[in-house]
């Protein structure tokens, strides 16, 4: 196995925001590697930086062993435009054929879309695409080439669960022939059905990296939620991993036992009521996750930490 | 690593050489797919001179002065083009995900500029062919085949602070502002550099501006390589002076903006 790219301890800050916050992460050949994390959370940025879009504030990336700025270096790379940028007037096959030619041995236009489930569309203007279509379309681009290493980045966010499924299916397949694909997603289960391994980014830090059935485990937290005037003795309690506090002064508490975390409660004798349990969003336990590693403390957020459109505010400044 | 830095880098199926035609080539394909998009740039310089040289007599058959009108004619020919199609282009595709895409192919920059370069360039030489056969057909001006040829080369080396104007106006602002600022500034160089009037026509005062201007520079570089004479120092300071500053106006805006663009 050898390694594809590599950061090394790597920063990257948008004026004020720290995208990125020191991460080492080595891509070796022949996996499925799944970046996993909320929004924001820095996946997309360590993307195009190993692409050669954005340069690291401070630490190095290294893509063949030479810098992702070297186009040379991207000869054996392979990714997705989103499905909003491809130029609408061109066709189908034509879009296929031109990403193609910068390759020394790409696939033919045909075998691409066969592969990709595009060999009725490639007469078709890519603005008259559906939504699925398009996302199909990007996702083939990242393996004309024949790349060795491939970044799919939301590969199939928008898609309903057929074309999830489709899609999919092709990625493993180009993965079988060859193909080292890094693969960013917020949805637990994308993961699940493509990656090996799984680093999991919060705040724009590692918080996690393992083989998927460890990451699962770690991030498949229960909340309980009740009133009690002593939220600092619950949190005391084994297995507590975090907390939220609610405005209608109900207090949330992370724990990955929810049954023996109820039985320490009563066996405690802490004052509690209206409790409710029930499983928390990959989301929610990203975030309990992330707050827990030190970023902020999980007693000073209040549920939901934070607002979407804050986090959607978040990725903007991003881009 | 060495299998991949190997190869040819000019030549080859994926050298140097052979991208900038791709580049030029789907530049061409897309353009012409709106077709609509063509006749500002194609149609629009012959058209003026049809309109306003040709029904003209006392210019259309005087040797000289319709020589320059050609000339004026094919210099805003070469503006508008250059104008319109960077300013707009790099506009709009700074709006679209598609160009920080492409610059993670395994491209170099040179071969997506000079693509750029081509194909505009060969839409500004169509632009030209009717100007010339107008010219040639319905007016008085002529020209030797050395001056028609030394005409083109100084319509190209004038034609680079436009472009650099275009690329400036591309990286600066959205393109529903880019399409304003462009028309402003293509029909204030036209008039004030004497494109559409010639200079003698103008007041003193205008005159002393436009030789300003590199619109009045280009026409008058333009006439000297193709009519002979004397070229005033103003005109090719002029043209160095702001193909410099315009030059370095660009390479600062590309710069700055390259950080916020590319996700």
């Amino acid at each position: 196995m050898s390694v594809l790219a590599r950061l090394d301890h790597v920063t990257r800050r948008f004026g004020d925001v720290l995208a990125v916050d020191d991460v080492s992460l080595d891509i070796h050949s022949g996996t499925i590697l799944g970046l996993l994390g909320p929004n924001g959370a820095g996946k997309s940025t360590v993307l195009t930086m190993v692409q050669g879009l954005r340069r690291p504030s401070t630490g190095t990336v290294t893509l063949f062993g030479g810098s992702p700025g070297d186009y040379r270096m991207r000869r054996k790379l392979g990714g997705t435009p989103q499905e909003t940028a491809l130029p609408p007037t061109l066709r189908v096959g034509e879009v296929i054929d031109f990403v193609g030619r910068h390759f020394d041995a790409p696939l033919s236009t045909a075998a691409v879309a066969d592969e990709f489930g595009l060999g009725e569309l490639l007469k078709r203007q890519t603005g008259a695409l559906s939504g699925g279509q398009k996302r199909r379309l990007s996702v083939a681009l990242a393996f004309v080439g024949q790349p060795r290493l491939v970044l799919l980045d939301e590969p199939t966010t928008g898609l309903d669960v057929d074309a999830r499924r489709t899609l999919w299916d092709a990625v493993r397949r180009q993965h079988e022939r060859g193909a080292t694909v890094v693969v960013t997603s917020h949805y637990l289960e994308e993961i699940e059905a493509l990656a090996e391994r799984v680093v999991v980014l919060g705040h724009g830090r590692v918080i996690a990296d393992d083989t998927v059935a460890a990451v699962i485990n770690q991030v498949s937290l229960r909340q309980v939620r009740l009133v009690t005037e002593h939220p600092d003795r619950v949190s005391g309690l084994p297995g507590v991993v975090g907390r939220d506090v609610a405005d209608d002064g109900t207090t949330t508490f992370y724990a990955s036992d929810s049954d023996r975390l109820i039985v320490e409660l009563v066996r405690s004798g802490i004052p509690f009521s209206d409790l409710t349990v029930r499983g928390a969003t990959l989301e929610e336990a990203f975030l309990t996750l992330t707050g827990a590693t030190g970023a902020e403390p999980p007693a000073a957020r209040t549920a939901p930490a934070r607002t979407a459109p804050a986090r959607t505010a978040e990725k903007e400044m991003n881009r | 690593m060495s299998t991949l830095t190997r190869g040819p880098v000019i030549g080859g199926r994926t050298g140097i050489l052979a991208l900038t035609l791709l580049h030029a080539r789907i530049i061409l394909i897309e353009t012409f797919r709106i077709p609509a998009a063509l006749i500002g740039s194609l149609v629009f310089p012959g058209l003026s001179l049809l309109f306003f040289v040709v029904p003209q007599r006392a210019i259309a058959d005087n040797p000289e002065f319709a020589t320059q009108a050609v000339v004026a004619l094919s210099v805003f020919a070469l503006m508008s083009n250059s104008l319109f199609s960077f300013g707009l282009n790099i506009a709009s595709n700074r709006e679209q995900p598609w160009d920080p895409y492409l610059r993670t192919l395994p491209v170099p920059g040179v071969a997506r500029v000079l693509g750029q370069v081509c194909s505009t360039g060969l839409m500004g030489l169509a632009s030209i062919l009717p100007v010339i056969a107008i010219g040639a057909l319905f007016t008085a001006a002529e020209a030797s085949v050395l001056g028609v040829l030394a005409g083109l080369v100084a319509l190209g080396i004038s034609a680079l602070p436009f472009m650099f104007i275009g690329i400036s106006i591309g990286y600066s602002m959205s393109s529903k502002a880019a399409i304003a600022v462009v028309q402003i500034v293509m029909f204030g160089l036209a008039f004030a550099g004497g494109l559409f009037l010639p200079p003698y026509l103008f007041a003193d005062w205008l005159d002393t501006l436009s030789m300003f201007l590199p619109s009045r520079q280009a026409r008058e570089f333009v006439i000297w390589a193709v009519q002979g004479g004397e070229l005033e120092p103003w005109v090719w300071i002029g043209i160095l002076l702001w193909t410099a500053a315009t030059f370095a106006l660009a390479l600062l805006l590309f710069r700055r903006d390259e950080g916020r663009r590319y996700r």
